[in-house]
């Protein structure tokens, strides 16, 4: 027997055994005409080709998926990113959510709380619940969460800079409802490098903030062991108008530089590995997106494998969430967006997403409304329930397109870390502007074609519309950054001051010190010190990041 | 000697989305301008100073985060409080239709929302430059 069929009997023999332990969604699958559907589809013979480069699902190099029936076992995590206004706003949007079938929270908080600032604090005047909801302390938080049990549902937290902060509220509410922190599932984004690069809601200098991202990877393997303790993010690179390759090459540098991080601060590789996630982008062109997620699996593979001699295959693989392009959509004829979110999260599927995001069409207007955000959530129940997709494991490995593709994002992605290295890595390349000034020119060129006429935007500069019905937008109250100061008045006048003020001071000289700042954080916020006030005590250490322009 | 029109790009507020910003910055000195960018988070009292400190023609306000409404008036109000009634103040980013009147009101003399083409924000800046361009 060739290589090629010892390994495939061997991936038959780990399948079944798999399936033993978890069921696939049917006993069998087939299409509408009644075709049996198989769980994989390889070559006759693929030799070794096949096997270096796309070996078994739920094998090395991953080229295929993470798991072995990938979607035949269960569908992604369905996962809307929601959070505007008050605690109480949001968490009722969250319970209208699971409802309404959504198998994941994800949360969105606003800007203030993203930059470590109280409600009330002067920075924060006019974002006030705007683009996420308003976290200034436990008691916030205790709202936000009320009636939904933590041990059932994970919940991830668009949160970086005080990542540690709001993971530590989580870790309280929990306390408060009986679920220990062993059981909590969910992830927090976590991932400063990227705020630096394209996303901006940066605190600390770069030093500082990989210090608290290696405590929490410490702190979460011993205490929450089964948190995505970060996020590694090519999503908002993407937004800020990278290409394809770039979003891969600088995520997984990015990457690469945490876990250098980590493995310096003393962790060993295998420790934290298993728990890194990741999170990209999925734009318009199909064909390209599809290979791009594939690729990412691979290099990533190569990269833990190799390069850090990771011995676990769970740390070798890549696993991520994906939301649709948001940048993408357009404010005129926004229905047409429906469309460009269905190819988006179709191209997501088809790339092995472990779960999704899909846009609402209103999105380039405002926050999505009630509606349009069910329209996006049956958009992916669509492509799960009705059309097939999932039936089988990667449907389109084997392609000659998508294979080529595969292998020129590989090629193109590793020449970027290679100079990234060269550079002295993520950390000096983003110092230095080097990924900015390459977003910056990406994005400049895709301007100049959209304004050519070149590159073409259904609705927008070609197949216009004169006048547009408006539609319906969901507005933010104004009056919600006065009501959040008083409620954080009543707060400050009604918690024990004096042992906040004991818990920041430890907090700050941990802070000065070098011990894991985790359990400091967790006992001010027990406590109820405020967002603000636990991030201005690092602060006061660590200082604050100022970018120079590029 | 012909003055080039000099423009101050800003973001008001928390906001970090600045793809939109960084291609109007480029865009308009492609078009010939000088253009000073802020970089994020920048308080109205901030971009006024800057504005004045940079003699600028126009300061352009970019926001995405929904602060709009409260961010881009206050800055007309502080160069008014200062006497300024001769630069020209422009907004741009994720605002919707019905906010626009209202900030027209307020001093912003034209609001740009995705996808308007960078040409059309030159044409318009061109037109409605408050300073004489000869100097």
């Amino acid at each position: 027997m060739s290589a090629f069929k010892e390994k495939l009997e061997a991936w038959r023999e780990k399948a079944k055994k798999a399936i033993s332990k978890f069921p696939e969604r049917e006993e069998r699958f087939a299409t509408s005409s009644d075709i049996e559907v198989e769980r994989l589809y390889v070559p006759e013979d693929g030799g070794q080709e096949y096997l270096e480069k796309l070996g078994f699902p739920g094998e090395y190099p991953f080229t295929r998926g993470i798991q072995p029936t990938m979607y035949r076992g269960r569908y992604w995590t369905m996962r809307q990113y929601a959070g505007f206004g008050s605690a109480e706003e949001t968490n009722e949007r969250f319970r209208y959510l699971l409802e309404q079938g959504q198998t994941g929270l994800s949360t969105a908080f606003d800007l203030p709380t993203q930059i470590g600032y109280d409600a009330d604090d002067p920075m924060a005047r006019g974002e006030v619940g705007k683009v996420g909801v308003s976290i200034s302390s436990l008691a916030d938080m205790e709202t936000l969460l009320k009636g939904i049990p933590l041990d059932k549902v994970s919940t991830s937290m668009t949160i970086n800079a005080p990542a540690s902060v709001l993971l530590a509220m989580y870790i309280a509410v929990g306390e408060k409802q009986g679920v220990t922190s062993d059981k909590l599932t969910g992830t927090i984004q976590n991932d400063i490098l990227k705020e630096y690069v394209a996303r901006g809601t940066y605190i600390y200098p770069p030093q500082h903030s990989m210090r608290l991202i290696t405590n929490i990877f410490e702190y979460c393997a011993e205490k929450v062991p089964n948190w995505n303790t970060i996020s590694i993010s090519g999503y908002h690179i993407r937004e800020a108008g990278s290409t394809a390759v770039q979003e891969v090459a600088f995520t997984l540098s990015n990457a690469i530089a945490y876990v250098q991080a980590a493995i310096d601060a003393g962790l060993p590789v295998d420790k934290f590995a298993p728990r890194l996630s990741f999170f990209f982008n999925a734009h318009n062109n199909f064909l390209e997106e599809i290979a791009k997620f594939r690729a990412a699996r691979r290099i990533w593979a190569k990269i833990m494998r190799h390069r850090f001699k990771a011995q676990d295959p769970k740390s070798w693989q890549l696993r991520f969430h994906t939301q649709t392009g948001g940048s993408t959509l357009t404010a005129q004829q926004p229905d047409n967006n429906i469309v460009r979110v269905t190819i988006q999260a179709l191209a997501a599927v088809l790339g092995g997403t472990q779960s999704l995001h899909t846009n609402s069409r209103d999105e380039a207007l405002a926050l999505p409304t009630e509606d349009s955000a069910r329209i996006a959530l049956r958009t992916q129940q669509i492509i799960a329930y009705e059309s097939g997709v999932s039936d089988t494991v990667d449907p389109l490995g084997g392609s000659y397109y998508i294979e080529y593709l595969t292998d020129e994002i590989e090629k193109r992605v590793w020449e970027y870390i290679e100079k990234i290295d060269e550079m002295g890595g993520a950390v000096a390349a983003i110092e230095q502007g080097y990924m900015q000034r390459e977003i910056q020119h990406a994005s400049y060129q895709t301007q100049l074609e959209i304004e050519s006429g070149k590159q073409i935007v259904v609705g927008m500069n070609k197949f216009k519309l004169d006048n547009e019905p408006q539609p319906e937008l969901l507005r933010v109250n104004p009056e919600l950054g006065r009501i959040q100061a008083e409620r954080l008045a009543k707060l400050r006048s009604e918690r024990n001051n004096e042992e906040v003020q004991k818990r920041l001071q430890a907090l700050k000289q941990a802070a000065e010190g070098d011990a894991n700042l985790m359990p400091y954080i967790l006992d001010a916020v027990r406590a109820y010190a405020t967002t603000g006030e636990i991030c201005n005590a690092m602060r006061s250490v660590f200082g604050e990041y100022r970018p120079s322009l590029f | 000697m012909e003055h080039k029109i000099r423009v101050l790009v800003a973001k008001p507020g928390l906001d970090g989305h600045d793809r939109g910003a960084l291609v109007i910055a480029q865009g308009l000195r492609d078009a010939g301008m000088e253009v000073i960018y802020t970089g994020l988070r920048q308080t109205p009292e901030q971009i006024v100073a800057a504005a004045i400190q940079e003699d600028v023609d126009v300061i352009g306000l970019s926001s995405l985060s929904g602060a709009h409404m409260e961010l881009f008036p206050e800055v007309v109000r502080l160069l008014q409080a200062q006497g300024i009634d001769d630069i020209l103040v422009i907004g741009g980013g994720v605002i919707p239709d019905e906010d626009i009147e209202p900030l027209k009101q307020s001093g912003i003399a034209a609001v740009f929302t995705p996808g308007t083409p960078i040409q059309e924000t030159a044409d318009f800046i061109r037109a409605h430059v408050k300073r004489g361009t000869c100097s």
